[in-house]
């Protein structure tokens, strides 16, 4: 029996109970992703809050990120996980914490991940010895890192 | 043995212990030394070692290019292509010349598609295959991708407008607005013979009845029907059907396309290059005659001989009784899945006029979760839209869960998928 290694109690809680759910407003920027191979869907939204001045930049905060989406229980706790994790940091710690998320999900259940940085997403380590449900745990972090990378060119343009 | 009356299939049960011995894979284990139940042959089939064997022993005596060379493994390597087309158009009651090798099925459907959309820039004679803004293609909701996709690309290169029938709430195509819907201005009519999701077997009569009434072409996506029904060609009365190599027992790499002989002699090819020419100059050059005119390049010999193993062994047992296996797979199935608490069958909930391809949604466990505890019990499925995302919309469904049965599965493998099931949802928490 695996399951358990995949299935540990921290994703089921966050898939039972998910935090920060919901599509709020305002928001800087929207991102909808699609998984293909099964037909599973994210809306997220990101709100930033500059973090001196006008300039939105990496250093800038993630004050806000809302979601809606349909999913098996690895995509859902996943997004879930990523709201606790990314509120109130900056871009630039974000975008660190998902690399280290990612790196993670692609050491085929033998990473040995940062609690401090990744805290609740550690236990996403059995996922990672699944092929097949790497994208679902990624989806709504690939959902965030597009509508940053969004909301940061509408202010350079 | 059991006499039967002259004309009555045979449908006598099969030694399910004596066919898995053929086939390797079926013995293995799978995560922690699980059983293997594998109930995807809808995706795609295990091999017998007759077809393993049958493609390895061309490697091992006659291996060569086909078609090309004089020397002696030249002749017995095109020698033994060409007999395995023959055997292939056989298993569907079809004429060897009608028979053209492709990579899959679904690129036999693009042959077809992109035959005609070469067509719309050539000559009158080519009238018959020419679309363009007016004309209609139509298709059926139900269309795995494969037989959508092509049809969708050809009108949007054309002009031409793509048509559908719709699917009803119990899995069936809705034939009331046939009259309508395949009408004087439809050049092609495209449908696929069984779902791959719902199981669905479609009437193919009363629309070629139509399609002939009005001059349209009719295309049958076959991959679904062909490796688990008899199928011959003159007595379903289409114009070309589809199907592939790997879902019957046979090896990856090849797919078929039977067409009419005086429509594969109209067509111009799809794909252009060596061997399916007549005379090349610099400037210009003519096609050599079907179905060579399709085979661009050096084909696939050794698949075309593993597939030809694979209608050979399925001759072999019977397809009435591998059909009639596959019922009664079907039907029990569709019982006891269709019992469990908190379980709905997607597609018709009886085993008529339906294949072995039993797809379902489990109350609050979304089919990736589900198919991930009946995997940890060995039990292997196919999770997700099964490539036809638009039927899954259609029902109101992101995702289904799909059991898929070949000559090789027995009842006991339907008691470990329902076991498995039921596992799940004590796992998940929704059900006692």
């Amino acid at each position: 029996m695996q399951l358990d290694a995949m299935y540990q109690e921290i994703i089921l809680d966050h898939y039972r109970n998910p935090h920060h759910k919901g599509l709020r407003d305002p928001y800087d920027a929207e991102a909808h992703h699609i998984n293909p191979t099964c037909g599973d869907e994210v809306t997220l939204r990101v709100t930033l809050t500059p973090a001196s001045g006008s300039e939105l930049d990496e250093k800038a905060v993630v004050s806000d990120v809302s979601y809606e989406g349909m999913g098996c229980s690895i995509s859902q706790a996943s997004t879930s996980v990523l709201t606790d994790l990314l509120i109130g940091r900056t871009v630039a710690e974000g975008m660190r914490t998902l690399d280290a998320f990612t790196e993670l999900m692609q050491s085929k259940g033998k990473g040995e991940p940062d609690e401090d940085v990744l805290e609740d997403a550690v236990a996403f380590v059995g996922v990672s010895k699944y092929p097949a449900r790497i994208k679902c745990a990624l989806l709504g972090w690939m959902a965030w890192k597009d509508a940053v990378s969004q909301s940061l060119e509408k202010e350079g343009a | 043995m059991t006499l039967r009356e002259p004309g009555q299939p045979d449908t006598a049960p099969l030694d399910t212990k004596a066919i898995r011995e053929d086939f390797p894979i079926l013995s293995r284990t799978v995560r922690d030394e699980r059983p293997l139940v594998y109930l995807d042959s809808g995706a795609t089939s295990q091999k017998p070692r007759q077809v393993l064997d049958a493609e390895r022993g061309f490697y091992e005596r006659h291996n060569a290019a086909v078609h090309r060379g004089a020397h002696q493994l030249a002749e017995e390597a095109t020698d033994a292509y060409e007999s395995a087309r023959e055997t292939i158009a056989r298993f569907v009651g079809a004429d060897a010349d009608e028979v053209v090798f492709t990579k899959n099925a679904t690129e036999a459907v693009n042959l077809v598609a992109y035959a005609m959309s070469n067509a719309a820039t050539a000559d009158e004679g080519l009238r018959r295959f020419q679309v363009g803004p007016g004309d209609e293609i139509v298709v059926t909701e139900m269309e795995h991708h494969a037989n959508l996709v092509p049809w969708q690309q050809l009108c949007q290169r054309t002009g031409a407008t793509l048509r559908w029938f719709p699917v009803t709430d119990e899995g069936r195509l809705d034939l009331s607005d046939l009259t309508e819907l395949v009408n004087e201005r439809t050049k092609l009519v495209a449908f696929a013979h069984q779902s791959n999701v719902l199981g669905t077997v479609n009437p193919v009569a009363p629309i070629t009845a139509r399609a002939r009434e009005v001059g349209a072409l009719v295309l049958l996506d076959a991959c679904q029907s062909v490796p688990h029904m008899p199928v011959d060609v003159r007595e379903l009365d289409v114009d070309f059907l589809a199907f592939s190599g790997h879902k019957m027992l046979g090896p990856n790499g090849i797919g078929v396309l039977w067409g009419r002989r005086e429509l594969l002699a109209a067509m111009p090819p799809f794909i252009s290059g060596g061997s399916m020419i007549g005379v090349v100059h610099m400037s210009h050059s003519t096609w050599a005659d079907p179905p060579q005119r399709f085979e661009a390049g050096v084909p696939m010999a050794p698949q075309a001989v593993g597939l030809a193993a694979a209608c050979d062994y399925l001759s072999e047992v019977g397809m009435d009784r591998v059909a009639a296996h596959e019922h009664e797979l079907t039907a029990y199935a569709l019982k006891r899945v269709g019992a469990i608490e908190g379980v709905r069958i997607v597609g018709p909930t009886e085993a008529v006029d339906r294949g072995g391809a039993v797809s379902f949604v489990v109350d609050d466990i979304h089919p990736h979760d589900l198919g991930q505890v009946l995997d940890d019990r060995g039990v292997e499925v196919r999770v997700g839209h099964h490539c036809a995302w638009p039927l899954h919309r259609k029902l109101g469904i992101v995702a289904t869960t799909r059991a898929s049965f070949y000559l090789y599965n027995t009842l006991e493998d339907v008691d470990a998928l329902v076991e498995a099931i039921g596992a799940a949802q004590r796992f998940f928490g929704t059900r006692d």
